[in-house]
């Protein structure tokens, strides 16, 4: 199809720093209408994802991560809206297709995980006829032992039993679930898959289990993916690069060494310090939250009114998200 | 795995028996409540109604001989639910010589005809009605018009069905405004006959479906409101299955569990729920049977239907339960 072949052609030609880019968002603005005014969720976001990587969307909860994940879909839900900006999946923009196309992209080029994936299967339908479903939706009819060979396969590749290919949700456990949600984001190799939180609601051994299953996925089938999520821990052991999030605006973005080892906004500093460590225990010191309304924000810097290094400039201009070093990238007037 | 296990058939049929066990009861202890004797009170009744009543000697003895009264208590108790459960209902007191269960028999099929298929027209219309009225994709007109069909709804039984009589036979003449087949037909699975039954069931069953459809509409609509918030309904949605695939198994597959289970006390309360309609349009079922046997005080007569209402009540439950694990796979786990 001509969608396709577009496809095809446009991902050769993006490129960042060198590198192919699989998704580039450019400045994306999604606002939730509310009686007493927009709520700017996500404000003048920028960032790109590169072929093969995983980036890490990291910030505290409310501060527009889920928005983003489903504007990249096109699936942000009323009262919401996408108020501007450019969703670029291989080349194409996704924020100007239709439905139809849309839905020809999403799975076959766009997975998620939800977040909530202990309630993302429908109670009332068997695992092999959920994945199935994905599948023949944009294949078409298949055979039907060739289907079950590869619903049996796609199991066996995140690593789950064979007998559960039967089973109906309530019948597995919450890791288990989490799992048939990858082995379904997997089954049309995508370019792209959003993880949203996927280990949110996860005890913590099953947690590095299912961020292992991610990892080998990754590693195996060359997708790209976006994890986001609040757990440092976990993200550092599985992204590449992480992006900072604050009160709906991208603050710093950095390979995920440079993040830990010299964070330069004062928001990512404050979060790497607030990181429960083993070894001593430090006062947390992220404890406010957003603390301004997102229906109304200041002037200037976003993080001025938490910030321990707030400046009069910061006041009056909002500093843009400029690439400082090669890779870092960092909103803030500290650094000009 | 979903479906029916041996324990929960077994609980179930318990509950049926225990239920009719409870009702005949029930019957036989309220008129050996009332004070007085019961007999004595019935037949000065119609004997100050009428001057003279025929047979009535022989009326009384039966009367005794059907209840045992010189016997104790217990022995009566145990014949009158060794009567019941063989269906020996005894003698109409207003229609000596007839037996109870002959005229019972007579009158049942045509009420669980009418009301059992003016039910579940008004379930599938209702349930649509509902379910369409809260898919955010119904185009604008169709969601407009939904509501205006419900205002019917408030409109009092009674009076829509003299309206629909007034209207639709006095005036128009489409069709006969009482009875339930027309005179000088042979019965039988013949053409004529069974035309003659639906002619005459038009009236009372659009009645019926009109009044109750309402109810169906609003329970479904809000369900189906809670069903759109589900993560599985946005996983669906990213999957980029076709929206009518996601309303029909997603949204109404989910939402319609809740409504089964109230179809069920409906199921229940179709006998009771007779009386009024049979008595508008002169439909010679059991509800209209009711009627007579209170106008007349018809003690046995009463009794009988009562206990026939207990009866199909607690069959129509017991056949939807057993039902019900097939349509939510999550119940045998959560009952046993
Ligand atoms: N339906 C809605 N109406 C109004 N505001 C909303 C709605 N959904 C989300 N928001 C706001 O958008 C912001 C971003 O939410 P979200 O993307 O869910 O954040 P995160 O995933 O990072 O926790 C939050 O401040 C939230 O209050
Ligand atoms: S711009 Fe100013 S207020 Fe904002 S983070 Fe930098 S120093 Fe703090
Ligand atoms: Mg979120």
């Amino acid at each position: 199809m001509t969608v396709q072949m577009e496809r095809r052609q446009a991902a050769q030609s993006v490129t960042a720093n060198g590198r192919a880019v699989t998704l580039e968002v450019k400045n994306l603005k999604v606002y939730y209408a509310t009686p007493t005014g927009d709520v700017r969720a996500v404000d003048d976001v920028s960032f790109h994802v590169y072929k093969g990587e995983i980036l890490g969307l990291v910030g505290e909860s409310g501060c527009g991560k889920t928005t983003t994940a489903m504007a990249i879909l096109r699936m942000v839900q009323p009262p919401g809206r996408i108020v501007g900006g450019q969703v670029l999946l291989d080349g194409i923009d996704l924020v100007g297709l239709n439905e139809s196309a849309l839905r020809d992209v999403r799975w076959n080029t766009l997975a998620l995980i939800p977040q909530g994936a202990m309630n993302s299967l429908n109670p009332v339908m068997r695992i092999h006829t959920q994945i199935a479903e994905a599948i023949q939706t944009h294949e078409g009819r298949q055979p039907k032992d060739k289907l079950k060979q590869r619903i049996l396969d796609l199991l066996s590749m995140v690593g789950l039993p064979s007998r559960i290919y039967d089973m109906y949700p309530h019948e597995l456990s919450g890791g288990m679930k989490q799992r048939v949600c990858i082995a379904m984001a997997i089954a049309l190799h995508p370019s792209l898959i959003i993880a949203d939180e996927p280990t949110s609601a996860l005890d913590v051994v099953v947690q590095r289990v299912v961020g292992q299953t991610l990892l080998d996925v990754k590693e195996r089938m060359d997708v790209s993916m976006i994890l986001i999520g609040h757990d440092m821990g976990l993200q550092a052991q599985l992204v590449d690069r992480i992006a900072v999030m604050y009160a709906g605006h991208m603050v710093e973005v950095a390979p995920v060494e440079a993040i830990f080892s010299e964070p330069l906004h004062p928001y990512t500093q404050l979060l790497i310090e607030s990181i429960p460590s083993i070894k001593e225990r430090k006062p947390l010191k992220l404890t406010e939250g957003i603390t301004h309304d997102l229906r109304n924000p200041p002037p200037g810097c976003i993080f001025q009114e938490r910030c321990p290094k707030v400046m009069d400039v910061c006041r009056r201009d909002r500093p843009p998200l400029r690439q400082l070093k090669p890779e870092h990238y960092v909103a803030c007037h500290l650094y000009e | 795995m979903g479906g029916l296990t041996w324990n929960y058939v077994l609980k179930r049929v318990g509950m049926w028996f225990l239920t009719i066990w409870l009702g005949t009861t029930i019957i036989f202890l309220i008129p050996r409540l009332a004070p007085g004797d019961p007999v004595a009170g019935v037949i000065s009744r119609l004997t100050a109604q009428s001057g003279y009543i025929e047979n009535s000697a022989q009326m009384i003895e039966a009367w005794r001989a059907r209840f045992g009264l010189d016997q104790p208590w217990p022995v009566q108790y145990i014949r009158y639910v060794g009567n019941s459960l063989r269906f020996d209902l005894g003698y109409s007191l207003a229609n000596f010589p007839s037996r109870v269960e002959s005229m019972v028999a007579q009158a049942l099929p045509w009420t669980v005809g009418l009301l059992l298929v003016a039910t579940l027209i008004s379930f599938v219309i209702g349930n649509t009605i509902g379910a369409l009225m809260a898919w955010e994709r119904t185009p604008g007109w169709i969601r407009n018009l939904l509501p205006t069909t419900l205002t019917f709804t408030s409109i009092p039984f009674f009076m829509l069905g003299i309206l629909l009589i007034y209207v639709f036979a006095f005036g128009l003449r489409w069709f006969p405004a009482s009875g339930s087949v027309g005179r000088g037909l042979t019965a039988g699975l013949n053409w004529p006959y069974i035309a003659s039954i639906i002619h005459h069931a038009i009236l009372p069953a659009t009645a019926i479906v009109i009044a109750s459809m309402g109810f169906w509409a609003l329970g479904m609509r809000g369900m189906m409101i809670t069903t759109a918030g589900e993560d599985y309904m946005i996983l669906a949605q990213a999957k980029g299955l076709k929206p009518s695939r996601i309303f029909w198994l997603y949204g109404v597959r989910n939402s319609i569990l809740p409504q089964v289970t109230a179809l069920t006390l409906s199921l229940g309360g179709i006998v009771g729920g007779a009386v009024l309609v049979e008595y508008i349009f002169a439909y010679p079922g059991v509800g209209y049977l009711l009627y007579q046997g209170i106008v007349t005080s018809d003690y046995t007569l009463i009794q009988g239907i009562v206990f026939m209402l207990v009866f199909t009540t607690a069959t129509f439950v017991l056949i939807l339960d057993l039902l019900y694990p097939l349509i939510d796979p999550r119940i045998t786990y959560e009952r046993g």
